[in-house]
């Protein structure tokens, strides 16, 4: 090969005009992100002026009321925690061993493919159609009424997705050769699993579950199309019974013509909004703590 | 009169999907042996390793053909449970992968879940002795065993192997991640070893081999080329493939 071929070419190199590209752009970026930070603060700052003034002890502890000084969130308090309670009784054994089931035990073909797909299409299905499904099959086909087990049954198949696929993940992130380690020393199938593959995927479950869950406390459709009730005047105390909750209880609030109600749907939000961002804090912290 | 042998392959063949990566090999491996598999990276070596613990049934895709008959035993017939093979034949792997708990623990799972009765505080004394790790880790067995050297983790991995009393201990390049003087440390111990156990080992080091081993099999593209006592392998191969790669010539 000529050595004069790769001499003597001509570059125009701009390097002025390509820095300032570069600033430009940085600056398009920290605008997106001004952008995001200040709908938060705006969000913040309008529901502490208008919830804050609404939040006392009193509040917290006095059912619903016509009378907006005397209305208070004990029910949807309680009501809420009896959701979000049952929706991870039945929410975590039954997507965890699913994903267990499709990670360390099935074999990988067309049809489990085709399944973890539909998985991922489940979680994206709006809420509401899990609100008419709940409404067909636990509220009028199992006979459950408007009950809390309707209800956290409905919320249920709306996170069992999120916490299938958090959990798959998770046992997906687990070395195999961890795996191999415990198999070399003849541990069964199971005994892998019990003993290194759950442990070593635990936080990522765990923190996908409270995600899963905090995404539950919040939902208001399908409660609403399982006809939730929103005048609750008494502590639920059994599964069986009916129920409200915060978001409901928010709906039923913001819904009322009367301005009055609307410092208490404030009041309400801020509660709600406190807890969900605990449940979310919790869930970085516990993913945080435990990677190495 | 020719040793007794402990593993034997006939007519050994392993496919992943439709790539064929070892074909036909018939080998024994006597016992209280070292045995080392050495060749060029891809030439089947670990494959073959890891047809002796069954450990390529973790791999959907691999399909084993042939037999491999530990104490006449065919390991891959019907019935045969892989977790009872792998007790008996232990495994060390490239990498050191010991359990994230404590040192003591790390012994102790293998003996749990393998129903150990007797004592198994001083099962794992006697493992860490036997893998040259006690005087190191005695005073602090409760300590995260990931917060050891890497050379002390693969010796634990190897006193993990030995608590659970396997016949026969298959090493898969187990140095090839260590600095020389771990590396060092784990040659003297399989020495140690030696005689007590059988012992087959993966090694793309030639010199590692020829310190190390009683006899060497040398494998080229899935094929066993040549297998013999350490000794005479290096001084007099006869296949020609063989002499260029222990001489390092390529091609």
């Amino acid at each position: 090969m000529n050595p004069g071929a790769l001499r003597g070419g001509r570059f125009d190199t701009r390097l002025e005009a390509r820095r300032r590209a570069g600033v430009r752009f940085m600056w398009l970026c920290r605008l997106a992100v001004a952008f995001g930070v200040a709908s938060l603060v705006v969000l913040l700052v309008s529901l502490a002026a208008d919830g804050l003034p609404a939040l006392s002890f009193e509040f917290l502890a006095s059912y619903p009321s016509r009378f907006p000084e005397r209305a208070g969130i004990r029910s949807a308090i309680l009501g809420s925690a009896w959701m979000l309670a049952l929706v991870a009784v039945m929410s975590f054994p039954l997507g965890v061993g699913a994903a267990l089931y499709l990670e360390e035990y099935a074999p990988t073909n067309r049809f489990t493919t085709l399944l973890k797909t539909n998985i991922a299409n489940l979680a994206s299905v709006p809420s509401i159609v899990y609100g008419i499904l709940g409404l067909a099959v636990f509220v009028r086909f199992l006979a459950l009424e408007r009950s809390l087990l309707a209800g956290a049954a409905t919320l249920s198949l709306l996170v069992l997705p999120i916490v299938n696929i958090a959990a798959r993940e998770a046992i997906r992130a687990v070395p195999d050769s961890l795996r191999e380690a415990a198999y070399a020393l003849g541990a069964t199938r199971w005994q892998a699993i019990r003993h290194h593959v759950l442990p070593a995927a635990m936080p990522g479950i765990l923190s996908g579950t409270i995600l899963g869950l905090s995404r539950a406390g919040g939902e208001t459709a399908p409660l609403l199309v399982i006809g939730a009730l929103t005048f609750i005047a008494f502590d639920p105390l059994s599964p069986m019974d009916p129920f409200t909750a915060l978001p409901i209880q928010i709906f039923n609030w913001t819904t009322d013509p009367r301005g009055e109600f609307h410092a208490l749907a404030a009041g309400a939000i801020v509660v709600l909004l406190g807890v969900l961002l605990m449940m979310n804090a919790a869930a970085i912290l516990i993913r945080n703590r435990f990677e190495r | 009169m020719a040793p007794e042998a402990v593993l034997e392959t006939v007519g050994l063949g392993v496919r992943y999907g439709e790539t064929r990566v070892i074909e036909d090999i018939s080998l024994t491996i006597p016992k209280r042996r070292v045995v080392a598999f050495i060749g060029p990276s891809g030439c089947g070596k670990s494959t073959l390793l890891r047809c002796f613990n069954r450990m390529n049934d973790l791999v959907p895709t691999a399909r084993v053909t042939g037999q491999v008959l530990f104490r006449g035993r065919d390991l891959y017939a019907p019935g045969v449970d892989p977790a009872d093979v792998r007790r008996a034949i232990g495994m060390v792997f490239q990498k050191p992968n010991p359990f994230p708990k404590s040192i003591f623990e790390n012994i102790a799972f293998g003996l749990r879940i393998n129903g150990f009765q007797d004592d198994i505080g001083d099962r794992v004394e006697a493992s860490l002795r036997a893998a040259a790790l006690w005087d190191e880790v005695s005073h602090r067995l409760d300590a995260d065993a990931l917060g050891l050297s890497a050379g002390q983790q693969q010796r634990l991995c190897i006193a993990r192997a030995l608590a659970v009393e396997p016949e026969v201990l298959l090493m898969d390049e187990p140095a090839s991640a260590l600095d020389p003087i771990a590396t060092g440390r784990i040659e003297d111990l399989i020495g140690e070893l030696r005689g007590d156990y059988t012992i087959v080992i993966v090694t793309h080091n030639m010199q590692q081999a020829a310190r190390i081993s009683d006899d060497t099999a040398f494998l080229y593209m899935g094929e066993l080329v040549e297998y013999k006592e350490t000794q005479r392998l290096f001084t007099n191969p006869e296949d020609e493939r063989t002499e260029a790669y222990i001489t390092g010539r390529r091609g």
